[in-house]
């Protein structure tokens, strides 16, 4: 990664223009050309500095209902109970925490109604309590990575 | 995950109702993203049978109306740097909770600011900001930071580190 590849990563986290030649666009304010532009984005993709590129989708907005739930489970126990919570395709994320409450999932089903059979079903698999956390407010957020 | 036609069935049927079919088709052809091409709308517009200047249109429109959050790249922030994060979570008052949502959410460093319900007796917060930083201590330290703004309004903090990944799947619209 060099300095160009910083800048562009830089400026484009978001603003990626709707044009019919995008990159030329890009080309053009970084002052090299189109296919440089390109071959850097693609090498960066394939490198893995770059996890993606393109629209970054709301998926709240999409019509699913998505919810941040923990559990306290005993140590002794912690692996089999994760095996079982990510046994369930409603859950997206699932991280081990340094809390009381040490298991952290968000888990994205397609109604209220689906999300708390899940919460139900995930209680009854692994004889545990699950605290629902649903996002009351989302705050705003201008969120970029510098480099 | 599965995501229902509901957001889609919710259009009114005709020319509404065309363009959710649209976008539906849309979302799912660019999910994973845009073809690095010369003239990656056209792609697109092809892939969909439609017309690139109303692809253009759409994406437009979704970006406006927030279904789309930006166009751009996606750094992988691990690659970059930024390894630690830390899931701070905040006691405020009700009354105040908004205001130091919008305040928190502001600041550099907080990826996510949520309000969320309290589970009491056991857990007493209801904000909960999500902070990155290159290693463990910057983290504290943004942490402290925003203890420092928030100054008299936090009646009980903390932060939870991940110390696992134990599932990360993507949230795949089909």
């Amino acid at each position: 990664m060099d300095a160009l590849d910083r800048q562009i990563i830089n400026r484009y986290q978001g603003d990626f223009p709707i044009v019919d030649r995008p990159f030329l666009a890009l080309a053009k304010e970084l002052d090299i050309s189109e296919s440089e532009v390109m071959t850097r984005i693609r090498f960066m993709l394939d490198d893995g500095l770059l996890t993606r590129f393109g629209p970054l989708y709301n998926i709240d907005k999409m019509g699913g209902t998505f919810s941040l739930c923990a559990m306290q489970v005993p140590e002794n126990k912690f692996d089999d109970v994760a095996n079982k919570v990510n046994q369930f395709p409603e859950v997206a994320h699932n991280y081990e925490r340094d809390n009381r409450l040490n298991m952290w999932f968000v888990i994205a089903a397609e109604s209220e109604a689906e999300l708390g059979e899940t919460i139900e079903h995930i209680e009854q698999a692994t004889g545990l309590e699950v605290l629902n956390f649903p996002k009351q407010r989302e705050f705003y957020v201008n969120f970029r990575l510098s480099v | 995950m599965s995501i229902s036609d509901s957001a889609f069935e919710r259009m009114d049927t005709g020319s509404a109702g065309e363009l959710a079919t649209l976008d539906r088709k849309i979302v799912l052809a660019t999910q994973s993203g845009l073809p690095v091409h010369e003239r990656p709308f056209d792609l697109i517009a092809r892939e969909v049978d439609a017309n690139p200047e109303l692809v253009k249109q759409r994406f437009n429109a979704m970006l406006d109306d927030g279904r789309i959050r930006r166009i751009g790249l996606v750094p992988n922030h691990y690659r970059l740097g930024y390894v630690a994060n830390g899931m701070s979570v905040w006691d405020i008052d009700d009354a105040d909770a908004q205001a130091s949502g919008e305040m928190v959410g502001a600041l550099d460093m907080v990826s996510h600011c949520y309000l969320r319900p309290r589970a009491l007796p056991d857990w007493p917060y209801n904000l909960f900001a999500m902070v990155h930083g290159h290693y463990h201590e910057e983290v504290l330290d943004k942490v402290e930071q925003i203890a420092h703004k928030l100054g008299d309004k936090v009646r009980a903090r903390d932060i939870l580190f991940s110390t696992r990944i134990l599932k990360k799947t993507g949230l795949r619209i089909s």
